[in-house]
């Protein structure tokens, strides 16, 4: 018995924006539209309360679960922002990030050689967490025409109608698209024709300039097939307390805790403490920063469309998807950064369907924007 | 749908911001961003337009001696609070002036290139008018944030530079 790899890892292959990541690291002075986490820190009150609860010595583990009085916060939360109802005691799980979530659910509800459809461009982990659990993966390539949006004919031209379960994010990261609750109601009937489970990624909900986000879970009959993820990591710039949390049928919410409880335990007790301070008392720094977003995303697609690339006009999370001017997108990045020092990353890197296009993060101070779209700008021309 | 508020808040957080910059992060178009700020500008609602200095900062070249000044003053019936505010405000080391609520009326701040500077126009200028009944001068030993500005925030972004 040697230490290699066992073949699902090491048949997945590292992360696309790894690359990119090295190359920035060894450059100075670089201006980074490459990052996918907040540029603010987490509300003072949620850092306060973290504080104060290491200072009291609370820091044991918590219930599998999460601590109760989390849990019914998140629940009223939901409730009353997006209309979702769950049970604080049999429906919601809180998780290491809405991340530990999702892998929590490819583990616990999906068997090896289940098909997983999955919504792409997509965050990065998705595939590899399906590979990871033996499932195989059904890519479902979103296209630039419908604005990156799901339809039932990607969907059905993929073939996902013969997958177990589809995987989703709305808003979407990398591509900035969110989906209206009508397209979303096209997406739930093709799941209940074709009996689909649904992993619906809602880490960006807080985030969108246009409409307000709908979940699918809120759909005649979607309930019941389908489990919400979301978390403190993106609204709240708590990326780094790593907490989320998911909703979803009692049956299912329970498997998926059956390997939290023996793989994670419990979510960081600290970030807990956090998250109970920010769901209480941050609300209004959520709506500060989403004006911020909107101000910047407003900014970035106005002076691109002035540089006549073509981007869709995104409405959410804090990502725009412009087509990259030259044929091969990998290249167009590396000589960005090499030249002007702005980093932004190919949209191959989240998968099918990104391709052709440079995934731009805004989330960075409107000066550095202004400056790092200037220099696109002298480099496009 | 962004409003005038929306271009009060940009100038707010920078007034360097131009009318394009304006125009990109907001609904308006150039030339209604420039109406805008002209309506502000001639109702009186933007004032002026100033850098926020740190003048420690520019090192002992740039000192600046400023300090804050309670003043009680006792009122007759000729003379109301804005008769004794205007006579104050008019001189150019006042820049600052606020009736305020508590243990004193008016709360304004003095600057001058030295200590003795600001003691003799608190006492040669403000102390003698004739309503005033009391000052308490506070001599400003270190400033850390104006304007909404920290002085001492470096900003450093600690994020990977690439993520996904």
């Amino acid at each position: 018995m040697t230490l290699e790899p066992a073949d699902r890892v090491d048949s997945v292959p590292p992360s696309g924006i790894r690359r990119f990541f090295e190359l920035a690291e060894e450059m100075d002075d670089i201006i980074s539209l490459g990052v996918g986490e907040p540029d603010f820190s987490a509300p003072w009150a949620a850092r306060e309360a973290a504080i104060t609860s290491l200072e009291r010595g609370q820091t044991s583990y918590t219930a599998n679960k999460g601590k109760r009085e989390l849990r019914t916060r998140i629940s009223r939360f939901e409730d009353a922002v997006r209309d979702l109802s769950y049970d604080p005691d049999d429906q919601l799980l809180v998780t290491a990030g809405a991340s530990e979530g999702l892998d929590l659910a490819f583990r616990a509800l999906l068997n090896p050689g289940d098909k997983l459809a999955v919504a792409q461009p997509c965050y990065v982990s998705y595939v590899p967490g399906a590979t990871f659990a033996g499932v195989d993966v059904v890519d479902v390539p979103t296209r630039v025409e419908d604005e990156f949006k799901l339809t039932r004919e990607v969907l059905e031209a993929s073939g996902a109608a013969e997958a177990d379960a589809l995987v989703y994010c709305y808003p979407n990261n990398p591509t900035g698209a969110t989906m209206t609750g009508d397209e979303l109601r096209e997406v739930a009937a093709f799941c209940r024709e074709h009996d689909l489970a649904v992993f619906a990624d809602e880490i960006y909900a807080d985030l969108t300039y246009e409409h307000d986000h709908t979940s699918i879970a809120t759909l005649p009959g979607m309930a019941e097939r389908t489990v919400v993820f979301n978390g403190f990591s993106k609204a709240f710039a708590m990326t780094g307390f790593r907490l989320g949390y998911a909703m979803g049928p009692e049956a299912a919410i329970t498997a998926m805790n059956r390997v939290h409880q023996y793989t994670m335990l419990s979510a960081p007790t600290t970030a807990q403490h956090a998250a109970i301070e920010a769901l209480d008392n941050c609300l209004d720094k959520v709506d500060e920063m989403t004006a911020q977003y909107d101000r910047r995303r407003n900014y970035v697609l106005s002076r691109f469309d002035e540089m006549g690339l073509d981007c869709f006009p995104a409405a959410g999370a804090f990502y725009a998807f412009p087509e990259c001017p030259w044929d091969d997108a990998d290249e167009f990045a590396e000589a960005l950064l090499q030249s002007e020092k702005v980093a932004v990353v190919p949209g191959s890197a989240f998968g099918a369907g990104g391709d052709g296009h440079l995934r731009i993060s805004y989330a960075t101070g409107l000066n550095e924007l202004k400056t790092a779209m200037n220099r696109i700008e002298s480099f496009v021309s | 749908m962004s409003s005038r508020r929306d271009i009060l808040d940009l100038l707010g957080e920078n007034a360097r911001y131009t009318t394009e910059d304006l125009a990109h992060m907001t609904d308006f178009s150039e030339s209604e961003v420039e109406d805008i700020v002209a309506e502000l500008e001639d109702a009186g609602v933007i004032t002026g337009y100033q850098a926020v200095v740190n003048w420690n900062a520019l090192g002992t070249d740039g000192e600046r001696v400023r300090a804050t000044v309670e003043l009680n003053v006792a009122l007759d019936r000729e003379t109301n609070y804005g008769d004794i505010a205007d006579r104050i405000a008019k001189f150019p080391e006042v820049t600052s002036l606020r009736l305020v609520s508590g243990d004193y009326d008016f709360d304004l701040t003095v600057e001058g290139d030295s200590m003795r500077e600001v003691s003799h126009f608190i006492s040669d200028k403000v102390a003698p008018i004739p309503e005033i009944t009391q000052t308490v001068t506070h001599y400003v030993m270190e400033s850390y944030k104006e304007q909404g500005m920290n002085f001492d925030d470096h900003d450093d972004d600690d994020r990977l530079s690439v993520s996904p």
